[in-house]
C-alpha cells in the first residue's frame, strides 16, 4: 500500500468521516517495502495540490522516514528551468510512489478501529456492528 | 478541409460519444457534417483555429470505435459526381502529390467488387496524374475510395475519396484480449468495451482513475493503457488478491503498466474508506447487477449481529484473522444512486463517471433489502430502469450494447463545476438522501419504502 494511496484513505466507519482525528490512519507494526518504478513527473505535479500535505508529513514521520518541507513544493521546486526533474521531485517520487506498507495495521485516531494490511493489500471491510 | 471517419459498423451508439469525448480531451469540438448509425462513414469538421491534421491524429489515434481518419477529397452519390467534387475540392493540391509514393484502396461497405472493377475504379482517378511509385506498405500517401451500399444493392448510393491521416487505437484490442490475460473472472469486461470506457472517461497521462468495483481490474488496466494512474477496490478481497502469481497486480505486470497501478484493497462502496475530497479525474465501474449477482453490502439484518460478537473466549469475533464480515442484500437502484453521490464528492470539476448498468431489471426490488433470496424475474417481466440523475452531474452520453435477450448501457457523466449546480435541486436531493438513510436503511415496511421511492425517484429523469 503506497504512501500516496494512504493519503486518500481514512476510516470506513461513517461517523468517523467528520472527525478530523480519523485522518490520516496511523500505521502499527508496519513492515515497509520499497519498489522501484518509473518516475511520472506530470502525475506527481498534478496530484500534489490534491494531497493533504500535513497528513503526508505526519505519516512519513510516524514511519520514521525523511522529514518533508513545511509547505507543499511549488511547481518551480519540482521542475528546473531546463525542464529536468529536481531532487525534490525525485524524493517525492520515492516517498509517494515507491514506498509502501507491505504488512501491518492502520489505526483510526478517532475510534481506534484497526485495518489489517497483508501483502500490500488493506482490508477495509467492517463488522456489522460498525456499519 | 473536412475529414472522413471510417467507423466500425458495430456498437453504433458508442461511436459519436467516444469521438466527442476524445475531442473534448484534446480541447476542441468537432462539427458533425454527416453521420448515420447505418453507415460506417461520417464527415466532420474541425474548428478553424487549430491545425487540422494534428487534431485528426489526436482524435483518432487512440479511438476504439474507428479504423482510421481521412482528409476528405470528395464525395458524391455516383462516380461522376465524386470525380467532379474531387476536382473542385483538390485540383490545386494534385501537384504536390505527383512524385511521392502512394497507394489506392477500395473500401466497399456491404458490397464487393471484382478485380476488374477495382482496377477500373482506380484508373478512373487517373486525371490526378500521380506518378510516384505505387507502394503497398507504408506509402507516403494512402488514398481510399469508400463505397456505401444499401444491403443487397447492386451499386453504391454514396461514394467518398480521402487521404489517410491516422489509424485508430484498435490494435490495443488484441493486446488486451481476455483470452490472453493471465487473471480474469466471469464478469471481466471485454477488452474492446473496457478501452472504450477508458476513452469515455478521458483517461490520460497525469490523471487519476478509480474503480470501486474493480474485480479483476479490466477498467483500471484500460485506463492505464492510456496513461492514467489508477487504483481500485472490491468488496471481495479475494478478487484483488487473486491466487499466487495471478492477481490484479500481475495483470498490470503483463501489460507493462505496473508503474501506473497504485493499489487495490478490499472495501464496500457504501462504507468507503476514501477520504472525501475532490481528487479523482475519472471513476469507471461495472457495478454488480441486482439479485443474480447477489448485490450485497456490509451489514446484517439479524439483530444479534448488530452488536459486537464475542467468541467463547471473550475475544471479539471481528479481530480474528479468518473473520468474514456479514453482508446483507441491497437494492440496485440505491447502489446506483450511491455511486452517483459518491462521484460528486470525489470528482474534480469536469471529471467523469463512466458506469455500466443493465437497461431493464426488477424495478420493484424493495423486497431485495429485506430477505436473503428474491426470485429473479424473467426478462419479459422486467421493467426499464430510469437513467439515474444527480444535480451535480451532467449526463454526457448513454450508449447501449444489445445482446440477444438483454441489453446494458454505458452512462457517462461530467461533474459540473459548483457554480453550474442548481442549488435548490441539490438541497432537495440531499434531503431525499438523508430521508433514505434514516427511513430506508435499517428497517421499514415495503409500503414506506415504496412511498419513499415514489418521491425519491421523481428526481430521476424519464428516459427519452
Ligand atoms: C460486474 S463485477 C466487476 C468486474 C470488473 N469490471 C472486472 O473487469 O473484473 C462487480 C464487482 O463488484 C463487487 N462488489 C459487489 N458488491 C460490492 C460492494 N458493495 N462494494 C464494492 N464492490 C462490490 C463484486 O465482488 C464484483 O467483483
Ligand atoms: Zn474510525
Amino acid at each position: 500500500m503506497k504512501l500516496l494511496t494512504l493519503n486518500f484513505l481514512t476510516c470506513a466507519i461513517k461517523t468517523c468521516k467528520s472527525n478530523p482525528a480519523s485522518f490520516p490512519l496511523h500505521p502499527k507494526d508496519a513492515e515497509l517495502e520499497q519498489i522501484e518504478i518509473d518516475m511520472n513527473p506530470i502525475f506527481i505535479r498534478n496530484i500534489l495540490p490534491r494531497l493533504d500535505w500535513v497528513a503526508l508529513k505526519t505519516l512519513s514521520s510516524e514511519l520514521g522516514l525523511a522529514s518533508l518541507p513545511e509547505d507543499v513544493p511549488t511547481e518551480e521546486e519540482l521542475m528546473g528551468e531546463d525542464g529536468e526533474a529536481t531532487q525534490t521531485l525525485k524524493d517525492l517520487h520515492v516517498l509517494l510512489m515507491e514506498t509502501g506498507i507491505a504488512s501491518g495495521r492502520l489505526c483510526c485516531g478517532a475510534c481506534g478501529h484497526e485495518y489489517a494490511v497483508k501483502e500490500g493489500i488493506a482490508n477495509f471491510l467492517l463488522p456489522s456492528h460498525l456499519v | 478541409m473536412d475529414y472522413l471517419i471510417r467507423f466500425i459498423q458495430m456498437h453504433e451508439t458508442f461511436r459519436r460519444p467516444e469521438t466527442d469525448a476524445l475531442a473534448d480531451l484534446n480541447g476542441f469540438k468537432v462539427e458533425w457534417l454527416s453521420y448515420s448509425d447505418d453507415s460506417p462513414f461520417a464527415i466532420i469538421r474541425f474548428p478553424d483555429d487549430i491545425d487540422h491534421d494534428t487534431a485528426a491524429k489526436a482524435l483518432i489515434s487512440r479511438s476504439i470505435m474507428t479504423y482510421a481518419i481521412y482528409e476528405l477529397w470528395g464525395t458524391g452519390s455516383d462516380y461522376e459526381a465524386l470525380h467532379k467534387d474531387i476536382r473542385k475540392r483538390t485540383e490545386h493540391l494534385w501537384e504536390q502529390y505527383r512524385r511521392p509514393s502512394f497507394r489506392f484502396e477500395i473500401d466497399s461497405f456491404h458490397g464487393s467488387r471484382s478485380h476488374g472493377e477495382r482496377r477500373d475504379i482506380m484508373e478512373s482517378l487517373g486525371y490526378m496524374e500521380f506518378q510516384g511509385p505505387i507502394v503497398m506498405r507504408n506509402p507516403d500517401h494512402h488514398f481510399a475510395i469508400f463505397e456505401d451500399f444499401k444491403l443487397d444493392a447492386k451499386s453504391p448510393h454514396q461514394l467518398h475519396f480521402g487521404r489517410r491521416i491516422a489509424e485508430s487505437g484498435r490494435g490495443a484490442i488484441t493486446k488486451y484480449n481476455l483470452k490472453k490475460r493471465k487473471y480474469i473472472a466471469t464478469t471481466s469486461m471485454d477488452a474492446e468495451l473496457s478501452l472504450v470506457t477508458a476513452n469515455m472517461a478521458q483517461a490520460a497521462p497525469g490523471r487519476l482513475a478509480y474503480d470501486p468495483f474493480m474485480g479483476t481490474g479490466s477498467f483500471p488496466l484500460a485506463c492505464a493503457h492510456f496513461g492514467s494512474t489508477v487504483f481500485g477496490s472490491d468488496m471481495d478481497g479475494r478478487s484483488v488478491r487473486g491466487k499466487k502469481g495471478r492477481n490484479v497486480k500481475t495483470n498490470f505486470e503483463q501489460y507493462g503498466t505496473s508503474s501506473l497501478y497504485l493499489d487495490g484493497f478490499a472495501a464496500d462502496l457504501t462504507n468507503t474508506p476514501l477520504r472525501t475530497s475532490r481528487y479523482l479525474d475519472s471513476i469507471v465501474c461495472d457495478p454488480p447487477y441486482g439479485v443474480r449477482e447477489g448485490l450485497k453490502v456490509l451489514g446484517s439484518l439479524k439483530p444479534a449481529l448488530q452488536q459486537e460478537v464475542l467468541l467463547w473466549n471473550g475475544q471479539p469475533a471481528h479481530l480474528q484473522s479468518d473473520y468474514i464480515p456479514p453482508k446483507r442484500p441491497y437494492s440496485f437502484l440505491r447502489m446506483l444512486d450511491d455511486i452517483l453521490d459518491f462521484s460528486t464528492t470525489m470528482l474534480v470539476d469536469n471529471g467523469r463517471l463512466c458506469m455500466w448498468m443493465p437497461v431493464a431489471g426488477d424495478v420493484d426490488e424493495d423486497e431485495a433489502e429485506e430477505s436473503e433470496t428474491v426470485p429473479e424475474k424473467a426478462p419479459e417481466e422486467q421493467e426499464e430502469y430510469d437513467i439515474p440523475q444527480h444535480p451535480a452531474l451532467e449526463l454526457v452520453s448513454c450508449c447501449t450494447q444489445e445482446f440477444n435477450k438483454w441489453s446494458r448501457q454505458l452512462l457517462t457523466y461530467r461533474r459540473r463545476r459548483d457554480s453550474e449546480v442548481d442549488v435548490d435541486a441539490l438541497a432537495a436531493y440531499r434531503m431525499q438522501r438523508l430521508d433514505l438513510q434514516v427511513n430506508g436503511s435499517k428497517k421499514s415496511t415495503a409500503d414506506e419504502l415504496n412511498d419513499f421511492r415514489r418521491k425519491y425517484f421523481q428526481g430521476f429523469k424519464e428516459r427519452t
